[in-house]
């Protein structure tokens, strides 16, 4: 049965090749457009680590003063200071904790005649990549003995070992980084989370490769080497001792195992503040413990731009489907003759009905495959932005399969209407006319 | 034209009618919207900078470990650069404007305020508003003797002797309206935290880098504070700035070749870089304008040759009547007219709702008036373009059609 109306439906719409073309054309650009936005939409408000997010924590506390405060409608800063971020790590209160300043270094190639480059660069502790799973390719990390003794250790991304070693397990050489001396403890194997999660409000880039070196936090303030954002809460004499200043630049994260000692971490944030109210450090005691994906839509990575595009190219599919359902409309009715005929030669109404519903959907395939076409032009088209995440807007498989479940559901909705009207038709009149 | 047999006519097509009117609200609806947001986007792309746009490079140098006699070699730089035929004017700078990295403070006009009334960018280096080529519209620029070198405020900071501090400052005009909505500016004083600058001298107008708020764009202050962090900004004549550019980075790296050079640009190509995302959304919009009227337009002409291919017979009719290819043609016409004013109506709702829901998410302001006649205009000439071709033909059926059983 199936594929006699599927026989019945090409004919009719090879009866009325401008017609048919008007609908798939105009049904392709608004499924087109709905898969490009929504491709770039997935991509930025993706899970950086699905694996892991549910059990990635990021305290927030506050050491501003008084001013501009209002209880209960202020959100605590965004990072800390040195010292409060030291106190959380040394608790050890959750099973694993980083701090992580971001910052650049020059890094000297080895060749002779080469020219030094700047890389970007994760201040951290040891926990770092144990806690966001970062897989290593050679060697490993370093210990919490050498974060307390600023050890010259560091470890690098896969790009920056294939470009300085050709790829081959460094673990063990030396690397010029800021004109000192750094042993490689491990190279990472391709590790780029999008979007960055633990560099928001640290002053990093969100999207892109990834991060190319990575060295305990003492170490590289022993370097000199400067936060990318510093906020200070009160005046500063001397930018080169940050670690006693008023100055908030470290982001710390820990890993939390079940609802218990999410809550216990939860108690002992809000104590911790409380305790340095008492102690006059802090003048407000809001605390905030968001997990990875809550910090994220507090930061609001996903940017307003790309939500209007997407809220756009809905409206205009919605528009397409109207226009669609005006024209199998106008088509169906044209062939009231047709279906009269064939209801008096015995086809019931619900085989009216799936008859014209399997035209629809034709429509909707062919605009499925053309809309691919399109959306494909319109990534390409986002590829070539200069927005952070061009690079990143590929069309993958589960978008692909959307694709064709959005045409074949805009263009069954639109069909319903026609088919509708097609298989209340009463046949006799249609006949008499004839 | 009558507008009643219109009218019954289409109470006997009332879906298709619906669906028409149905199409054109929303295109209209979206239009409106868009066209709004468009305009926004451009009026946000030509925002007033202040400074001699086309007159400016950027050089950014890139030095590790920082050297005692870091001045003596900016110095040595900025020489080296005045030595370029063409350059007009030079500095050493910390930031520029629409750049990405910016220097801000809180404001106070008294410091016993116990917040800052607003937080204003605040610009660094000597001979800065020469070079920029901001204009000073109210009193005097900052002299020699005004400046202190950075390495001063930090020691100032450090000890609280307020005399290595600068005492003086020049803000800009909506700044200084801000602060003080009725009174002239000049001779009063500013504080950040503690520290009173006087403001000596009003500019028309200083963009700020990295904006977070369009109407804060242009509260910057220029503080007389001497800087060496191997950033220049030179003023040359705008045919110059290519050559000039190359010979500076030469000069520059005889000075000095252990430095990295993070930015070498003209100040067009900062200003192109920080609208870069207003652009592109720009043509996105513009891009969806064309395709939603395209496709309106196609459903029109789809359904409009439905139309009188069903009304043959009665096209028919009324030409053996006596009715003129004209009226033929006006009758569809004055249909379509009929249906897209109605469309439009329900889309002015429509797009007023929309903007009311963007206003409440995205922080836009009302639409104003003035957009609703542009879609209204669009989707007319739009829906009489497209009904033109079924119209025509439908105005070259022969009488003769109507002694036919069709």
């Amino acid at each position: 049965m199936f594929a006699y109306y599927l026989d019945l439906a090409l004919r009719s719409l090879k009866r009325n090749k401008v017609l048919t073309t008007l609908m798939i054309l105009a049904l392709a650009l608004g499924i087109g457009a709905t898969i490009t936005t929504l491709t770039v939409l997935r991509l930025l408000s993706g899970d950086p680590l699905p694996q892991k997010s549910a059990q990635l924590f990021y305290p927030q506390i506050d050491p501003n003063p008084k001013d501009g405060y209002v209880a209960g409608e202020t959100k605590p800063a965004p990072t800390m200071t040195y010292p409060d971020a030291m106190n959380l790590l040394h608790a050890r209160r959750a099973t694993r904790q980083a701090a992580i300043v971001l910052s650049q270094a020059k890094v000297m190639p080895l060749q002779a005649n080469s020219h030094p480059f700047f890389s970007d660069t994760v201040m951290t502790t040891a926990d770092f990549f144990a806690m966001f799973d970062a897989p290593f390719q050679f060697g490993g990390g370093w210990n919490a003995n050498d974060d307390e003794g600023a050890a010259q250790e560091v470890v690098i991304a896969s790009f920056l070992n294939d470009k300085l070693f050709g790829g081959t397990n460094s673990v063990g050489k030396v690397i010029r980084i800021n004109d000192h001396d750094f042993r490689i403890t491990g190279v990472l194997k391709p590790w780029a989370p999008q979007p960055r999660f633990y560099s928001q409000d640290l002053g990093g880039r969100s999207y892109g490769d990834g991060d190319a070196v990575f060295l305990p936090l003492k170490s590289g303030r022993a370097i000199k080497m400067g936060p990318g954002d510093i906020e200070c809460y009160a005046a500063v004499s001397d930018m080169d001792h940050l670690e006693a200043a008023p100055c908030m630049w470290v982001g710390v994260w820990v890993e939390l195992g079940d609802a218990a000692s999410i809550a216990s971490f939860k108690e002992y944030l809000a104590n911790y503040a409380k305790q340095q109210v008492s102690l006059s450090r802090f003048q407000r005691s809001e605390t905030s413990l968001l997990d990875l994906m809550g910090w994220l839509r507090d930061q609001q990575v996903v940017p307003d731009d790309v939500r209007l595009q997407a809220g756009l190219a809905f409206g205009f599919l919605l528009i397409c489907v109207v226009n669609t359902v005006g024209l199998l409309l106008a088509k169906c009715l044209r062939r009231s003759r047709e279906i009269g005929v064939r209801r008096a030669l015995g086809a019931t109404r619900s085989a009216i009905f799936a008859q014209f519903m399997v035209e629809a959907a034709i429509v909707g395939m062919a605009g499925g495959v053309l809309g691919l076409v399109f959306a494909e032009l319109g990534l390409l088209g986002i590829r070539h932005q200069p927005a952070e995440y061009a690079s990143l807007a590929h069309l993958d498989l589960a978008m692909f399969l959307f694709t064709f479940v959005v045409a074949l559901v805009a263009s069954l909705i639109a069909g319903i209407l026609p088919a509708w009207r097609a298989c209340v038709l009463a046949p006799a009149p249609q006949l008499k006319a004839a | 034209m009558d507008i009643l047999p219109i009218l019954t006519t289409l109470r006997r097509h009332k879906i298709t009618a619906f669906l028409v009117i149905l199409e054109i609200a929303l295109t209209c609806a979206i239009i409106c919207n868009a066209v709004f947001l468009i305009s926004q986007r451009i009026e946000r792309i030509h925002m007033p900078s202040g400074v001699a746009e086309h007159e400016l490079i950027q050089i950014e140098l890139a030095s590790i470990g920082a050297k005692a006699d870091e001045f003596a070699r900016a110095q040595e730089d900025l020489a080296a650069i005045r030595q370029i035929p063409g350059v007009t004017q030079v500095a050493s700078v910390a930031q520029v404007p629409f750049g990405s990295s910016s220097n801000n403070a809180g404001i106070r006009i008294d410091p016993n305020q116990p917040k800052s009334m607003i937080d204003a960018s605040t610009y660094y280096g000597e001979n800065l508003i020469e070079t920029y080529g901001a204009r000073l519209i109210a009193g005097r620029n900052l002299r020699a003797d005004d400046y202190r070198s950075m390495d001063a405020v930090m020691e100032g900071v450090r000890s609280g002797d307020t005399k290595l501090f600068p005492a003086t400052a020049i803000i800009t005009q909506s700044m200084a309206k801000r602060l003080w909505p009725d009174q002239d500016a000049l001779g009063k004083s500013i504080y950040i935290g503690k520290i009173p600058l006087q403001v000596v001298g009003i500019l028309e107008n200083l963009v700020r880098p990295s904006i977070e708020d369009d109407s804060t764009a242009n509260y910057s202050a220029v503080i007389p504070i001497k800087l060496a962090q191997g950033q220049y900004v030179i003023r040359t004549a705008p045919g110059d700035r290519e050559r000039v550019l190359k010979i500076a980075l030469e000069k520059l790296k005889q000075n000095n070749p252990h430095r990295i050079v993070v930015q070498k640009r003209t100040w067009d190509e900062i200003r192109g870089n920080f609208f870069q995302n207003d652009r592109s959304m720009t043509g996105l919009l513009i891009g969806v304008c064309v395709a939603l009227l395209l496709v309106t337009a196609l459903g029109i002409v789809g359904l409009g040759s439905f139309w009188v291919a069903q009304r043959r017979r009665m096209i028919g009719v009324r030409r053996a009547l006596g009715a003129t290819r004209h009226d033929i043609l006006h009758y569809f016409q004055t249909e379509n007219f009929l249906l897209a004013t109605i469309g439009i109506a329900l889309g002015m709702v429509l797009a007023y709702g929309i903007n009311l829901f963007l206003m409440t998410k995205y922080e836009l302001p009302r639409l104003p008036a003035t957009y609703f006649p542009i879609g209204a205009i669009a989707l007319w000439i739009i829906g009489q373009l497209a009904v033109l071709g079924p119209a025509m033909r439908a105005s070259m059926v022969p009488p003769v059609v109507a002694t036919r059983s069709v």
